[in-house]
């Protein structure tokens, strides 16, 4: 996702870089492709943001955590939550996917792959653990509503499936 | 027309606000982990969509109105959701039953919504329809486990079937406001709705090995704010905290 940004210095995109996802620490709003615009108007930022889920209750944190970062440069920060078009998991970085693998949550399918695995049972999904795709859903809903539960039938171990969302 | 449209939004969020509240009551009672963490999922989802919804209300009516006060300080009988919702967690198969009823009407619902002449309800629509999309699968997926499960989970399938498929018919009980939106094109004709919505739900069923009851509809006025007795208590739950502590906030 390629957001836009409108008379922006680097250390208010190095500030919004440093605002995590509060239930995924180790990506950040930028990676997670939920910040959509970016204008400063002399000491002045406006910030739209858009929610992954209607009721995802880490949005209202990220938009307080936002505003901190980057009233903290000096600026005075309006954070927008705006919803169209509707947030797609396509838009989270190659550098987010990477990170949520490492963090143990499977980045999400191709769309036609997802109903697959979902609808169908098949295994797809990389355990992220092992690497296996000798995989299982457990549960279309896992610790948050983005997320499916599964197994790994090699590893046994179980894991996090970030769903697809188009 | 600001008006109607108010209303017309209040029937959209209140379906999902009072069903929303039956599945928090679920949090920690769900029969497994894994199916409680679900429905407390699809809860959560239900509020966010209520609140882009009451959001927008709030907009249209103005003055002191917030989305909380509509969501916290209106009366029983100022609420315009089908009685479908409000019906209690009796058991799994109720919760289950109940659900799909809801969510392939509201998936088709939205479905019609994004397309709507408002621009907003049609944003609305497409963020909840991505959603609703996940909720009609594990609620239909759960129909035909439960349905043609054990000849015990099949009974108690038929059993929450009988009780809660004349509900459904309310849905499709076009009043006034849905007429003159449906005019305008802002919202479905829920006529035409009707036919494919039971269409789907015979296929399902018919999977599911769940016989259709021959109990008759059900004429319910929930639209029109004609509710069970079931609605009160939820209220008196729902609304506890803003009516103790007026303008709480978290
Ligand atoms: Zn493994």
């Amino acid at each position: 996702m390629v957001v836009e940004l409108n008379n922006i210095d680097k250390d208010i995109l190095d500030a919004l870089a440093s605002v995590p996802d509060p239930e995924i620490p180790v990506i950040n709003v930028i990676d997670l492709g939920v910040v959509r615009q970016v204008k400063k108007v002399n000491k002045q930022v406006f910030i739209d943001l858009t929610p992954t889920y209607t009721g995802c209750p880490a949005m209202d944190m990220m938009s307080v955590d936002i505003k901190k970062a980057i009233d903290a440069l000096g600026y005075e920060t309006f954070v927008k939550l705006v919803i169209k078009p509707a947030w797609s998991t396509d838009w989270i970085s190659e550098e987010g996917r990477r990170k949520m693998e490492e963090y143990g949550i499977a980045p999400p399918l191709e769309e036609n792959l997802d109903k697959r695995v979902l609808l169908d049972g098949e295994s797809l999904v990389s355990c992220t653990h092992c690497q296996s795709t000798n995989t299982k859903m457990i549960s279309q809903f896992g610790s948050t509503a983005c997320k499916a539960l599964f197994k790994c039938h090699d590893c046994l171990e179980p894991f996090d499936y970030f769903k697809c969302l188009k | 027309m600001n008006d109607k449209l108010y209303k017309y939004l209040l029937m959209l969020g209140d379906n999902s606000m009072i069903l929303g509240h039956r599945l928090s009551e679920l949090c920690g009672h769900g029969p497994s982990l894994e199916t409680d963490i679900a429905l407390t999922n699809i809860s959560l989802d239900l509020f966010g969509q209520v609140r882009n919804i009451f959001q927008y209300a709030a907009k249209l009516k103005g003055a002191n109105t917030t989305e909380d006060s509509i969501a916290f300080l209106r009366t029983a009988r100022q609420h315009h959701n089908c009685i479908l919702l409000e019906q209690p967690n009796t058991d799994f198969a109720h919760v289950i039953i109940r659900q799909y009823l809801f969510d392939a009407f509201q998936k088709l619902q939205l479905e019609n919504l994004c397309e709507s002449a408002d621009d907003q309800i049609a944003a609305i629509a497409a963020k909840s329809l991505k959603e609703t999309n996940y909720h009609v699968r594990f609620s239909a997926e759960w129909c035909k486990r439960l349905g043609a499960g054990t000849s015990e989970s099949n009974q108690k399938m038929q059993e929450a079937l009988n009780h809660l498929y004349p509900f459904s018919f309310e849905f499709f009980e076009q009043n006034e406001i849905e007429s003159e939106m449906y005019s305008k094109g802002i919202g479905p004709d829920l006529n035409r709705l009707k036919d494919i919505y039971f269409s789907q739900v015979k296929t399902l069923l018919s999977t599911a090995e769940l016989n259709i009851p021959d109990s008759p509809a059900r004429h319910t006025k929930g639209k029109s704010g004609i509710h069970s007795e079931y609605l009160g208590y939820i209220l008196s739950d729902f609304q506890y905290m803003q009516r103790v502590y007026p303008n709480m906030q978290w």
